[in-house]
């Protein structure tokens, strides 16, 4: 079959649907930092005193042995990491058009939010 | 095909500055390409502010108090009020994003009038985190 003859269902499927993977890491990650960031507001909110105690309490409090609030800081921390790869991402393919600067911006991207991983994840568990 | 090779298509790239500026865009567009503006520096902001002040807040009770002496300048207070804003704008728009997804909302009208709404929630909130932020209350 001529290629401009695959239309529609009949269309050549190549790849590893990348594309349909980010699409859906990418709402997927978003409903999961939506839902965190209403966990750390309505839970500092309505603490009573609003203070530094009670802020603090959000990511390093334990349920038994777990320690659940720094666990789920850092869950959040890569849903944010890897959202903000593909949100990136699709920046530099919309607007530079040269390979070669587009791979070096994207490789500076992911440097830059592997650091934020590291430096992150330093501060929340010296807590 | 010989035509399209021997006299190639003229371009129009519009992409200078003062015709990006000019373009009236809808507000849907307005939300969409402010999404991406505050996608982009939340994404810079992140291990420049966003992160050292989180540490600030988490390490200790000094560090917490700290914060306020850093906010004291009124510098300091508007790039925080911006990435406020910025967050407010991109958690809207996404959860507008992500109800388009489900197809609810997608005709014309519909989708105007969220945009709006967009705008209203987010803004109304950066007023609220605002006043707050330069001790109205």
């Amino acid at each position: 079959m001529a290629t401009h003859e695959r239309l529609g269902t009949k269309r050549l499927v190549v790849g590893a649907h990348y594309g349909t993977l980010d699409f859906i890491v990418q709402r997927c990650t978003a409903i999961i930092m939506a839902v965190y960031t209403l966990i750390l507001f309505f839970g500092f909110i309505f603490s009573s005193g609003m203070s530094f105690e009670t802020w603090q309490h959000l990511f390093v409090f334990h349920v038994g042995a777990l320690p659940v609030g720094q666990l789920l800081a850092t869950l959040a921390f890569f849903s944010l990491a890897w959202h903000a790869w593909i949100g990136v991402r699709d920046i530099w393919m919309d607007y530079v058009t040269s390979a070669g600067l587009r791979l070096f911006l994207q490789v500076l991207t992911i440097l830059w939010l592997v650091g934020s991983i590291v430096f992150f994840a330093k501060i929340l568990w010296s807590l | 095909m010989s035509d399209s090779a021997s006299k190639p298509r003229p371009q129009y790239r519009n992409l200078s500055v003062p015709q990006i500026l000019s373009y009236r865009l809808p507000l849907a567009g307005k939300s969409s390409i402010l999404h991406r503006a505050s996608g982009a520096l939340l994404f810079l902001c992140l291990p420049l502010v966003i992160i050292p002040l989180f540490g600030r807040s988490v390490t200790s009770a000094e560090s917490y108090a700290s914060i306020q002496e850093w906010t004291s300048n009124p510098l300091c207070k508007i790039v925080l009020l911006v990435l406020i804003w910025g967050y407010l704008h991109h958690f809207c728009a996404g959860i507008r994003y992500l109800t388009l997804d489900l197809h609810v909302g997608n005709d014309k009208v519909t989708a105007q009038k969220s945009a709006g709404v967009v705008f209203g929630i987010s803004l109304a909130l950066t007023v609220v985190f605002g006043l707050k932020l330069f001790g109205a209350w």
